[in-house]
């Protein structure tokens, strides 16, 4: 739907760590969803800072 | 049997069903082919993915990988996007996985009702996101004649910088609120987000506007081409739009009984 361009990264997570239907898979049970954004940010920004590759 | 050949089942998305065809040499998590699991006249995309990496434990220590995360939500998109060009689409949350296909044609039978709702709800729809930035900081201008006191060109210098800052801010949120309302009339629905971190996007200026917009997909371009012309007319703002996306942020609240 985007073509070819590429989706930035920011833009994605906001929707796949925040977004779509969540339902409770067999293997991600405790997995609660606040901890994923958080856990996606952090990662984020540590590597932004560090210039490591992204 | 699953338990046995250590496979588990990705699934990224319910959709209506559609030809499997239309799906071929489409590629998910770890490249692997996808394939559709029916239930009725709704489906669900899924791939296959090694069980041992889907489990919480490894998923935890994965998720704090930027490079695994970044490929794993590319991919996850991927397959979203192809199958929103094919037929109604609800996008799943990253990282959905069952123990085989015979547990996902559970879930959706299950989950069916709302399923169904959910799609009838979207048919026809994309999302728009729109972001509305201030004007990337000017360095302020060096203070004209520099009088006796260094202090006091200081503090003259530092409330001229605050107030730019302010008036920025100020052109960029009235531009936002002039694109939030003249859209919201337009959408059939909107999603404010938080702001973004000009840290994470890499965009210059403060994201004052973050909305994704539910649209009916033939004024999609319309409305997005008029969201981007409105930046012309709101000197200091800068507006960006992206998509069309599937409908990720319009996808069902959580709650009720676990699948």
């Amino acid at each position: 739907m985007n073509g070819t361009r590429e989706v930035a990264l920011v833009d994605l997570l906001d929707r796949l760590l925040a977004g779509g239907v969540v339902l409770t898979g067999d293997l991600t049970l405790a997995i609660a969803d606040v901890d994923l954004v958080r856990v996606s940010l952090r990662v984020l920004i540590s590597s932004i800072g560090r210039g490591e590759d992204r | 049997m699953s338990e046995l050949t250590g496979r588990a089942s990705y699934a990224y998305a319910v959709a209506r069903s559609f030809d499997p065809a239309l799906l071929e040499g489409v590629r998910g998590v770890d490249d692997a082919e996808v394939h559709l699991v029916p239930y009725r006249e709704i489906v669900v995309i899924v791939s296959s993915v090694p069980l041992a990496e889907f489990d919480e434990t490894a998923l935890r220590a994965k998720l704090e990988r930027l490079p695994w995360l970044e490929a794993t939500a590319r991919a996850h998109h991927a397959v979203v996007d192809s199958v929103a060009t094919h037929s109604v689409t609800l996008p799943l949350r990253l990282a959905t996985v069952y123990r085989g296909d015979e547990r996902v044609t559970e879930v959706l039978r299950q989950s069916y009702p709302r399923f169904r709702a959910a799609l009838d709800r979207l048919a026809g729809k994309v999302e728009l996101e729109v972001k509305v930035y201030t004007e990337p900081q000017a360095t302020a201008p060096a203070t004209s004649p520099s009088s006796s006191s260094p202090g006091r060109d200081y503090l003259r210098r530092r409330r001229a910088q605050h107030r730019a800052r302010d008036d920025a801010w100020q052109r960029a949120a009235a531009a936002a609120t002039q694109v939030d309302t003249a859209l919201a009339t337009l959408a059939v629905d909107s999603r404010h987000r938080p702001p973004q971190s000009p840290q994470l996007s890499g965009a210059g200026g403060e994201n004052v506007l973050n909305v994704a917009y539910l649209v009916d997909a033939e004024r999609a371009e319309e409305l997005a081409a008029w969201a981007r012309r409105l930046e012309a007319e709101a000197p200091g703002a800068r507006v960006e739009v992206t998509g069309p996306w599937a409908p990720y942020s319009f996808a069902l609240p959580d709650g009720e009984e676990p699948a």
